[in-house]
């Protein structure tokens, strides 16, 4: 029965059914041309997603990944504007999110503060330092062979590149989840902190390591951004760490920490994404999207606490056949 | 930072870690004075516009929004939750409100209707965070991208304008009495009443207690789900308060009012002393908090500095408050430490 | 006058997943008796307690107040009723004042329902006059001692005017003096007619304080009687259930070389000056009062906390401070005191809690073998004699004895040269209390240096080579397994000059 009503696997479902209502309701639906447009326009949220389950898997959250997304951006607008080479504006960026990561890191491991008041402040204060980079100026005119990077397809493929390097990361990030040490450590952490630190993991180093991600793609995230719109600005992605955050939740990854599997976010990232299509394709406007978002959210952490209130029936099940072969 | 001496050692210990720890605090809302009266006097001295009674009715009349909504916030944040949707139900209010008394509804109706608008968003959250026990920051953030669908859905790119107000409310806003405005007025009325019941009536001390101890606030019998869902709904009456007054002191509003002041109010109830933590602070520090953030934002514009840097010193200010609160406590926790053992 | 009991329980059953913390369990508490709740670590006193608290619902069973069943829906109905209850861990706000902590909820009231602190502080004073305490109401409770924090809770509790007083392990962090004054205090409530349960360690105190008392063992009831017809030995006869030599299988082992070293080891307020050797093959104790700085000894050792002076090292290899890794790398294994925060994951499986500490020796290439984690998981529930369904089952429904081994086969499976044990067998039923002793004398017998933290005497003493005693903080004596009694414990433990 567990293993049925898995939350990941039931997100899959989901999936597949809102799949297949979008293909029979909406002509435009399921081809090629919007299926990878869908997918593009995924492209940076998804991307976050995969260093924001690292994170709250083990038990912390990261608010500031948009502020760090535009950050970036107004970083590519402003060195462009300056005359820098693109090549050398985009390590630039990245590390600069690296740096923000870092901030985060430091004041939450060093300093114990949790992360979401933390983040909270750098939210306002990376978002804020884009602002100063940029002002409320808008940078364009990239070079093309850099723009198509960001919009064109695979050759031979209707796959957007960075859709493609979406599935090269999420393999990678799916590997280092389930089947590396790392990956063990995290779940440990998330699920007993002091229990992970007693058992000699670096409890502090691997957190700070998981802000420092989270910094890094969500600055590499804004690159892909600004150059998918081919315009730099200064409120680029602004409120998308709920979106983020939703698919993760949604994903079935608990805000807690501990649990969660990476198909289940890449489910609930895809999910999200359909949602926002077919809203897209039915003409339904920006207002009703954000409110759907919103409530995919409050549903993503109701349902399992609602589940769970009603769950001690089935908890008995499982510890009675444990008595079975358990007791003397 | 000031730095906490040590008493002398003729004190007796428990007396002088009492003190220890009052100065702390009192260090708390004594800087931010001191921060206030520096970044006044700087200010003023270059332009002295600053202090005029224009100036200084500005800062007040901007503030008593801000203080408003940290007031209930931080009913909330002393109970350990957090409350991020007050920055919608604010819009969503001021336009409902305002759509409500240009086809020609009463002020005072009006008035109850926004708080009532600011009640239900209140109980929504309360209801999720204390019965259903779903993490504070996600539920209302959640609530708060709803609520503020919700408003851009009724607005339809409509905004509501000045002239089809009522005059009474918008004397309201900007009208005062033998010289004070009536907006800070209002808000400090209920900081002080708000502020007194969580200090002198028994069911305001366990605010403090749950946020100090939830596991030890049930074994006390505290009822702690209803008194976390009345700050939520307190949270949600202020700020469908502030909401109505928004609309008063401004007049012509979009659906956009407000749009990310739940950003600003945490952080002037941070930087005003409630820890984020729970069960330490105050609704005067809060307030004061809001002032400083406010006056900070004026003091840019008087001094001319780009407006921008506003939001980012915002954040830089709600990490430093955040990170000295954390300092401070490890310091005194150490005191306290080595002076129980050696007392 | 009618005759029922002030407060009794009525063959009351209470389960945890799959541990059955009570068992058809009945007690009856009379007005003006002081009653004792005998039974050893884990036998379900604490469960009882939050039975009788209104924190837990019996699954069947009845409470019954004055002879009338009644339902607690929460502590506070509990409370209503007239039941006080000092609980065995601390349960205070520590950002509030100590007379708030005492009043919340009930403080006193002026005009227009108002506190009146003023009352409030004078209430609080007269309180502590009575118990003897020194402390200033106003101050916070942050910070105070372990022993303070608890003489908070007697006030709390006393301040009630409770009909029943129930008292568990009141006295574990207090010293004597502290502790007659507590007694005294007791006395003249139960003269003005309150009932008292009152559960201890020391059973010293159960004789000098008690008039009835009632055992458990692993959540039976087993008798109640009263104390006067009873000799030391009767009781522990009736908690342990067997001939005490079968529970402390200690075997003489050969002493070898010194294993972990401790050279003044000083961490700022909490302890100073701690040296102790420990070698291989002995077992040695680290007895005290709660608080006494055992503990964090322990966790600074293993690195978990810092140090601020002093040394440490392991098989003559110097520890840097602060680091468990180096720790383990050194060879050090803790086996924690908490159990349920420290020791495991609860919501990993067996196997997963087992690999825990071996994360790098279980990789091949960069991934986990889950063959190889398998393995060593199912090598060490063997050895242990785990029982389980599956070891990929969620440790969290094992019981608490189980849980112990896994949490003790996570770390024997490092292959260690030092192990310390913190409160090994608190909370695990008597069976697994024997086998985990006589696989610590094994380990011992192996080679393996021992170092145990107990504050159950009787295990001290049936297991240690040697016995160090701490006090506040410091190392008070050094006792040989011939010269270490119960009294000689306790007279180094409460910081009186042997």
């Amino acid at each position: 029965m567990a293993k049925v009503l898995r939350w990941d696997v039931m997100v899959g479902v989901l999936l597949i059914v809102v799949f297949g209502y979008g293909s029979l309701t909406s002509p435009s639906f399921a081809t090629a041309g919007n299926l990878s447009f869908a997918l593009s326009d995924l492209g940076e949220i998804a991307l976050i997603a995969l260093a924001m389950t690292m994170l709250v898997v083990a038990a912390e959250v990261d608010l500031s990944v948009a502020s760090v997304l535009g950050l970036s951006s107004a970083l590519v607008g402003s060195l462009w504007d300056a005359g820098l080479a693109i090549e050398t504006i985009i390590p630039i960026a990245v590390l600069a999110g690296a740096l923000c990561g870092l901030v985060n890191g430091l004041l939450v491991t060093r300093l114990g503060l949790p992360s979401l008041a933390v983040t909270i402040g750098t939210l306002a204060l990376y978002r804020g330092l884009a602002y100063v980079v940029l002002g409320d100026r808008a940078v364009a005119q990239f070079p093309p062979q850099f723009v198509s990077l960001a919009v064109d397809d695979v050759p031979g493929t209707p796959i957007p590149y960075p859709v493609a390097l979406f599935v090269l990361l999420a393999a990678i990030v799916g590997v280092v989840l389930h089947a590396t040490g790392f990956g063990r450590s995290l779940y440990a952490i998330g699920a007993q902190e002091q229990a992970a630190f007693f058992a000699g993991i670096r409890v502090k180093r691997i957190k700070l390591l998981l802000f420092v991600v989270s910094g890094t793609v969500a600055a590499f995230a804004g690159v892909v951004f600004t150059l998918r719109y081919g315009s730099a600005r200064a409120d680029n992605g602004l409120g998308i760490e709920l979106a983020v955050i939703a698919a993760v939740l949604l994903g079935g990854v608990d805000f807690d920490g501990g649990k969660g599997t990476l198909g289940g976010v890449i489910a609930g990232v895809l999910l999200i994404g359909l949602l926002r299509n077919l809203l897209m394709l039915g003409d339904v406007s920006t207002e009703i999207q954000s409110i759907v978002t919103g409530l995919l959210l409050i549903v993503s952490v109701l349902t399992p606490r609602l589940v769970s209130l009603a769950k001690p029936a089935a908890l008995l099940r499982a510890t009675s056949r444990a008595n079975l072969k358990g007791s003397p | 930072m000031t730095t906490a001496t040590a008493p002398p050692e003729q004190v007796s210990p428990a007396r002088s870690a009492r003190n220890l720890v009052d100065l702390v605090f009192r260090a708390r809302e004594l800087s931010l004075v001191i921060a206030l009266a520096v970044l006044v006097g700087v200010t003023a001295g270059v332009n002295g516009n600053f202090l005029s009674s224009q100036g200084v009715q500005d800062i007040l009349l901007n503030t008593s929004i801000l203080a408003l909504l940290a007031v209930g916030q931080s009913m909330v944040v002393i109970t350990r939750n957090l409350d991020l949707s007050v920055g919608s139900v604010v819009g969503l209010v001021a336009f409902v409100t305002g759509d409500f008394l240009a086809s020609g509804g009463g002020i005072v109706p009006a008035v109850l209707l926004g708080i009532a608008i600011g009640a239900g968003c209140g109980l929504l959250n309360g209801l999720l965070v204390s019965f259903c026990r779903v993490p504070a920051l996600v539920v209302t953030l959640g609530t708060l991208y709803v609520i503020q669908g919700v408003d851009h859905y009724i607005a339809h790119g409509r905004q509501i304008n000045a002239v089809n107000l009522p005059p009474g409310l918008l004397s309201l806003g900007n009208g005062s009495v033998l010289g004070v405005p009536y907006l800070p007025l209002i808000t400090l009325v209920i900081m002080l009443a708000i502020g007194y019941y969580l200090r002198s009536y028994a069911s305001g001390r366990e605010y403090y207690a749950i946020g100090s101890s939830p596991e030890a606030a049930r074994l006390a019998g505290v009822p702690v789900r209803r008194r976390i869902l009345t700050a939520y709904l307190v949270s949600g009456c202020l700020a469908g308060l502030a909401g109505v007054l928004w609309l008063a002191r401004f007049g012509t509003v979009i659906a956009d009012s407000a749009h990310g002041w739940e950003l600003l109010v945490v952080s002037a109830v941070v930087v005003g002393g409630v820890a984020i933590t729970g069960g330490v602070g105050s609704v005067y520090g809060a307030a004061l908090g809001a002032l400083l953030l406010t006056t900070i934002g004026s003091a840019l514009v008087v001094l001319r500095v780009n407006s921008f840097w506003q939001q980012a010193i915002t954040g830089a200010l709600l990490l430093l408050a955040i990170s000295v609160d954390r300092v401070l406590a490890l310091r005194v926790a150490r005191l306290l430490r080595n002076r129980s053992r050696h007392g | 006058m009618s005759d029922a009991p002030a407060l009794a329980l009525s063959n009351v059953s209470k389960s945890f997943g799959a541990v059955r913390a009570l068992r058809d369990v009945s007690l009856e508490l009379f007005a003006g008796e002081a009653h004792a709740l005998a039974g050893e670590n884990g036998a379900g006193k604490s469960t009882l307690v939050k039975t009788l608290a209104g924190v837990h619902r019996p699954d069947s069973g009845q409470v019954l107040l004055n002879g009338e069943p009644v339902v607690f829906a929460g502590p506070a109905d509990a409370q209503q009723a007239g039941v006080a209850v000092i609980y065995q861990e601390p349960t205070l706000f520590p950002d509030l004042s100590v007379a708030e902590n005492i009043f919340m909820g009930r403080q006193p009231r002026r005009s227009l329902g108002r506190i009146d602190r003023k009352a409030m502080h004078d209430a609080t004073r007269e309180l502590f006059g009575r118990l003897g305490v020194a402390l200033d109401p106003e101050q916070p409770s942050r910070g105070l001692s372990i022993a303070d924090q608890q003489l908070v809770e007697i006030a709390k509790a006393i301040s009630r005017d409770a009909r029943v007083l129930v008292m568990d392990e009141p006295t574990a962090a207090l010293s004597g003096n502290e502790v007659a004054r507590l007694f005294s205090v007791v006395e003249a409530l139960r003269e003005h007619g309150c009932a008292i349960l009152f559960i201890s360690h020391r059973l010293d105190e159960i004789f000098e304080l008690c008039q009835r008392v009632t055992t458990l063992r692993d959540g039976e009831w087993i008798a109640s009687e009263p104390v006067s017809g009873l000799t030391h030995d009767d009781l522990v006869r009736r908690m342990v259930g067997r001939e005490l030599g079968t529970l402390y299988p200690k075997q003489d082992a050969e002493v070898g070389e010194v294993a972990l070293q401790v050279e003044r080891l000083t961490r700022e307020g909490v302890f100073t000056d701690v040296s102790f050797e420990v070698r291989r093959g002995e077992i040695v104790a680290l007895a005290g009062l709660v608080g006494a700085g055992r503990s964090e000894v322990a966790r600074a050792i293993f690195g978990v906390d810092r140090w601020d002076a002093g040394a440490v090292s392991v098989d003559g290899v110097r520890l840097p401070a602060g680091s468990p890794t180096a720790a383990m790398g050194a060879g050090l294994a803790l086996v924690p005191e908490d159990r349920r925060q420290q020791g495991l994951v609860m919501e990993l499986s067996i196997e997963r809690n087992i690999g825990l500490t071996g994360l790098r020796d279980l990789r091949k290439g960069v991934t986990i073998s889950r063959k190889a984690e398998r393995d060593r998981a199912k090598d060490w529930a063997v050895r242990l004699r785990l029982k389980f369904a599956r070891l990929s089952d969620g440790v969290g429904v094992l019981s608490g004895g189980n849980q112990q081994k896994v949490v003790l086969a996570k770390w024997l499976a490092t292959g260690p040269s030092v192990l310390i044990v913190d409160e090994p067998t608190r909370g695990i039923d008597v069976g697994t209390k024997a086998e985990v002793h006589r696989l610590l004398s094994e380990l011992a017998g192996q080679g393996i240096a021992v170092l145990m933290i107990s504050s159950d005497l009787p295990e001290v003493l049936g297991m240690a080579d040697r016995v160090l005693v701490m006090h506040e903080g410091r190392l008070t004596a050094e006792l040989s397994r011939a010269e270490a009694t119960e009294e000689s414990v306790m007279t180094a433990a409460t910081g009186r000059a042997a």
